[in-house]
């Protein structure tokens, strides 16, 4: 039987960490993601979870003490946010390029400066191309699903990359919602166990993890890298599927939100997207055709899934909580607009909002103007500005 | 899959399908298979006719680049693995091994 429970997207995820019980978890303290090894560490103390707990100097050496763990053969999780996160970096593409399936929570929060703890999505975005699996949520209960799936996805012998759930600082990490867990013996049986082919405790079979690789080597390595990086993408459906009938909540790559017959649509990320749906509701009660497309998985990013799924809107919104200071549109536009123009769907009106920069509040009234906007689009049929700003004082 | 296997040799020809993951190395003691004498900027010059077979330099080499014979003595320098370290040459009480520069 699921559990009915209250908890915060962090006790969730720490929750989701405790039935996972890996065999270590490093960590450092960072707004807003600190309650995680908080409430971990007292899972530890009273004894719920055999893990070694690594009190670490920085994040620097999380990242690093969870490299060592799981290249020593054992599962290692750790979570951060932002400036956190920025602190880990030449580990994390360390992590994925030595294929180590390490877990980690990333509470998304702006990435300094001006110095900022709230929301964005400034620090995961900026860590978009380490080499890590993306993972993003839009409410506790698809991050403490995330987290177990995530383990199940990284370890995948035709995977082994690590994986990176995100999501919202304060918004998902500090409030309650109802959600359902699963029971202990079913997360377990779920996750299984971590049997790593080759780790550097084994004893018969001595390896060197690490070398240098120069020039006549790294390539090859790297394109093997990538290889898994598509590997994932079966892998993640496949155990998308699997968790589907243990839990009873379906994952895919995205949610398509009200899209079948959708003419305008926003593409979105994370908590803004539970906005945006009841935006819908209210559009599609005043007959407006509107939909909303939530990306649930970004690295590897659904090329296919994506243009499918928007190739019958006339006019799209994509909302990006990060600028890419390209001044050419955020992250997720440009993925999804190359995505779009490389399967041959040439005829989406595509605009771009950067949105809810450190934290600004994204209110109804907000998404209302973007399918506003996006309806002018329509009648109108031209764009009148690809790239925008919304809610920022001009 | 995994082609980490127990003797496996990674190659300037192994393919990025069957190289190991990551880079790793999972054949132990494999340094032999790559050859690292033309790192070399300085060479030691083992003189034959003044060598006591004292054997001091043979444990100092940080490489495998001083081997000795089944008599237990020691043979010329094995220079795809010597790297011009010097140490050798610094460490010989019959100045027995000269060390001149590479190229000359």
């Amino acid at each position: 039987m699921a559990i009915r429970d209250r908890l915060s997207g962090n006790e969730a995820v720490a929750t989701a960490m405790k039935q996972i019980n890996p065999d270590v978890v490093a960590a450092f303290p960072i707004t807003p993601s600190t309650e995680i090894p908080q409430y971990f560490s007292t899972f530890v103390a009273n004894g719920s979870v055999n893990t070694e707990f690594v009190a670490v100097e920085s994040e620097h050496s999380a990242m690093s003490a969870c490299v060592g763990a799981q290249a020593a053969g054992a599962r290692a999780m750790t979570a951060t946010s932002a400036n956190g996160l920025a602190l880990m970096w030449e580990v994390l593409y360390i992590a994925a390029s030595l294929k180590l399936p390490i877990v980690m929570a990333c509470v998304n929060r702006a990435l300094s400066g001006p110095i900022n703890i709230h929301n964005d999505h400034t620090d995961s975005m900026g860590a978009r191309d380490s080499g890590w699996i993306q993972l993003y949520c839009e409410d506790n209960q698809e991050a403490y699903d995330n987290m177990i799936m995530a383990v199940r996805i990284a370890e995948h012998k035709n995977v082994m990359l690590p994986v990176m759930v995100c999501f919202d600082g304060f918004i998902t990490s500090h409030s309650l919602e109802n959600i359902e867990l699963m029971e202990d013996d079913v997360v377990k049986k779920f996750i299984g166990e971590y049997k790593p082919d080759h780790y550097l405790l084994d004893r018969e079979n001595p390896i060197s993890v690490g070398p240098l690789d120069l020039q006549g080597y790294f390539f090859e390595h790297k394109r093997q890298q990538a290889e898994s990086m598509r590997n994932a993408k079966k892998v993640i459906q496949e155990v998308s599927e699997e968790f589907a009938q243990i839990s009873g909540r379906h994952y895919g790559f995205l949610e398509a939100y009200r899209m079948e017959d959708a003419e305008v649509a926003a593409v979105i990320l994370n908590s803004t997207a539970g906005t945006a749906k009841f935006v819908v509701d209210k559009l599609r009660e005043n007959g407006i055709k509107a939909g909303l497309v939530k990306p649930r998985v970004f690295r590897p990013f659904p090329v296919d899934e994506m243009a499918n799924v928007l190739k019958s809107c006339k006019a799209v919104a994509v909302m990006d909580k990060a600028d890419s200071f390209n001044a050419a549109g955020g992250p997720l536009f440009t993925e999804i607009t190359s995505g779009l123009h490389v399967k041959g769907v040439n005829n989406v009106m595509t605009v771009n909002y950067i949105y809810g920069l450190g934290g600004r509040d994204v209110n109804v009234g907000d998404i209302e103007k973007v399918y506003n906007d996006l309806t002018n689009i329509v009648s109108q049929g031209k764009i009148e500005s690809v790239y925008n700003y919304l809610g920022v004082r001009e | 899959m995994s082609n980490c296997k127990h003797n496996k040799i990674v190659s300037s020809d192994t393919t990025w399908k069957e190289t190991t993951e990551g880079g790793t190395i999972c054949s132990p003691g494999n340094a032999t298979d790559f050859p690292t004498g033309d790192w070399r900027s300085m060479k030691p010059i083992w003189l034959q006719e003044k060598c006591k077979q004292c054997l001091l330099c043979y444990p100092v080499c940080p490489d495998t680049a001083i081997l000795v014979n089944e008599e237990g003595k020691r043979v010329d320098f094995n220079y795809d693995h010597c790297k011009g370290c010097g140490v050798c040459y610094k460490v010989c009480p019959f100045e027995a091994i000269d060390f001149v520069e590479e190229g000359k």
